[in-house]
């Protein structure tokens, strides 16, 4: 696939995320939705991205993520109806009603649950990637990767070359401390220094291409994906207003094609929420 | 030449590796007396696989190997290590299959041992796992109930903690429940003290007391059996449990369980409520044959009066 057409089946698919938690944001002001809530809006392009990559490559890695997990499940194929039932609480969801927002899974796509226990699916990860050799990726936040269990899976990893992405969605927040009150290190260095072979980047599509598209599930790769997030650390809410939103920048880039893309899903959306929420 | 419990670990072992393409993961494995002699001697090739010094990580690590079905078997060699593995195990393995429809079956060998290794190392440490839905729990001193609970780990699709005691290993003997109706106190020991609790029966039934014993290996679930309900009503004094971890840990919660069952009195004698050091003065040990004995006979003074 060339890039443009694959910056636009990621430009796709970060939509889609985008518009879900916009309703699932609406749905938690209306107090529709009364638990815990994760918005990952702003960040999508990370899961968006890689899940592209995958599919592109034909892959079906096992996929652990952790509480903020919305975009992570919808990009790499999770059933949309499925969502939406969960976060409604029904027995009909990809969790069976009991996965609220945090603890969502797809047996289907290979997504596995997350209990709570920041950064404990780095170290579920490992073991999974080495007792079946199968392609995984895990998802990290910039506070997960200070969790020493964490730091003990990259290192484990590393020695056993496993077939494994890390993915640090580097938000800069864990909950409202900055990275610059917790550590004095880059995530990427510490990789290293594991022998990770390791990135720090920012979320465009672009550079995340151009780091996974040789050695992606040939060994244990490590990166730190710089990115926004739009809404408060869990509910709806916004602290300040966020300058250069990826999403916001390539549909700019993009032009017209992904403005129809976006209006045309954004429709699609709203339109199962309604249903859902009318059963 | 009568084989021990020993060998039957070790050779269940081999066959879950060969047989069942299995598992074993652990900390220090292939060497330092290959876990007191209860491992095969083989190597990563083989399914034995060497973990870092990373105990909490070592613990989802293995909570992944068990999510993709490779019934691993997970040894803790001193249970004081307890404490940094069960983190992901209690909560995430033995929660997968309830809320995520994902079992991650996983055999968990804790091993224990007696005093005299200070603050941690010393005895048991499985309350801390009990609590906790979704796991098992086993303690086998014997190589019928080593074997038995290891068929039934390869019947479920759950966590089972198999609390072992590096005393045991040595043990060719099968050990009998003495119940009657009429006794004076029945002993419902665990783990090690299960030694010690049949020479406390011996001795006292031959001093004129009448002692009953009910051997625990099954833990969680805990299930009283109706005879041994009828057996505990009938007697006068009641029951008393021992057992190798703290006295407030699990062994309260069953005294309590058989409490209500019997509207029986349940005395317990466990590990002190203090910190071990290394030495017999400062050491913590499980009840001895001979405190148990004492114990009765103090529980049989008080009554009288
Ligand atoms: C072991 C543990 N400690 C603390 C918390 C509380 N907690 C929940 S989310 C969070 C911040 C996580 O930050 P990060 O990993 O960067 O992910 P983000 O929320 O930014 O996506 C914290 C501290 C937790 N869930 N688990
Ligand atoms: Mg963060």
């Amino acid at each position: 696939m060339s890039y443009k057409n694959y910056r636009l089946k990621t430009f796709e698919k970060a939509s889609l995320c985008r518009n879900f938690e916009n309703e699932v944001f609406k749905r938690v002001n209306e107090k529709i939705i009364n638990f815990p809530v994760y918005l990952s809006a702003g960040q999508e392009y990370v899961p968006s991205s890689i899940a592209q990559i995958v599919k592109d490559k034909k892959q079906k890695p096992l996929i652990f993520g952790q509480h903020r997990g919305h975009s992570i499940y919808l990009s790499f194929g999770g059933n949309i109806v499925e969502l939406i039932d969960e976060l409604l609480g029904k027995k009909t969801g990809c969790t069976g009603g009991m996965g609220g927002s945090l603890s969502i899974n797809s047996n289907k796509i290979n997504m596995f649950g997350h209990e709570g226990l920041m950064g404990s699916n780095a170290c579920m990860g490992v073991g999974a990637c080495f007792s079946s050799a199968k392609p995984t990726i895990v998802f990290l936040g910039d506070a997960s990767v200070e969790e020493d269990y964490v730091l003990a899976s990259l290192s484990w990893a590393a020695k056993k070359e496993l077939p494994i992405l890390f993915v640090v969605e580097d938000n800069n927040y864990a909950v409202l401390t900055e990275k610059k009150d917790r550590r004095d290190w880059k995530a990427k260095d510490v990789a290293k220094a594991f022998k990770l072979e390791s990135y720090d980047i920012d979320d465009q599509p672009k550079n995340i291409f151009s780091v996974l598209k040789k050695n992606l599930f040939k060994k244990p790769i490590f990166i730190n994906v710089n990115t926004k997030r739009l809404f408060w650390h869990s509910g709806a809410g916004v602290d300040e207003e966020v300058k250069g939103d990826r999403l916001t920048l390539e549909k700019k880039f993009l032009g017209k094609k992904a403005e129809k893309i976006h209006s045309n899903i954004k429709k699609k959306i709203e339109n199962l929420w309604k249903q859902r929420l009318e059963k | 030449m009568e084989t021990t419990l020993r060998e039957v670990i070790k050779q269940i072992t081999f066959k879950h590796l060969k047989k069942f393409k299995g598992q074993v993961f652990g900390q220090n494995l292939t060497g330092v007396g290959w876990v007191a002699g209860t491992l095969p001697k083989l190597y990563e090739k083989d399914g034995v696989i060497e973990l870092p010094m990373a105990d909490v990580a070592n613990g989802g690590m293995v909570t992944g190997a068990a999510l993709v079905g490779r019934r691993p078997f997970y040894i803790i060699r001193y249970q004081g290590y307890n404490w940094l593995n069960c983190i992901f195990i209690v909560n995430y393995a033995c929660k997968s299959k309830e809320i995520w429809n994902k079992p991650a079956p996983m055999f968990i060998r804790g091993l224990s041992s007696e005093g005299g290794l200070g603050p941690v190392s010393t005895s048991s440490h499985i309350s801390i796992f009990y609590k906790m839905p979704g796991i098992k729990i086993y303690s086998p001193m014997t190589k019928k109930e080593y074997t038995n609970t290891y068929r039934k780990f390869m019947n479920s699709d759950d966590v089972f903690y198999v609390s072992e005691h590096r005393k045991s290993y040595e043990n060719k003997i099968e050990f009998k429940n003495s119940i009657k109706k009429n006794l004076d106190i029945i002993l419902m020991p665990i783990s090690v003290t299960r030694f010690e609790a049949e020479k406390a029966k011996n001795y006292l039934n031959k001093n004129g007391y009448k002692v009953g014993i009910i051997h625990l290996y099954e833990l969680k679930p805990f299930i009283l059996k109706k005879k041994w309900i009828s057996i505990i009503k009938s007697s006068k004094y009641g029951v008393l449990m021992t057992d190798n971890d703290y006295v407030d840990g699990i062994i309260r919660t069953l005294a309590h369980k058989i409490n209500e069952q019997t509207n029986k009195k349940v005395y317990v004698l466990g590990l002190k409520d203090k910190s071990a050091g290394y030495t017999l003065e400062t050491s913590n040990f499980p009840p001895s044959a001979l405190e148990i004995i004492n114990k009765i006979k103090q529980i049989k003074v008080k009554k009288r009066l």
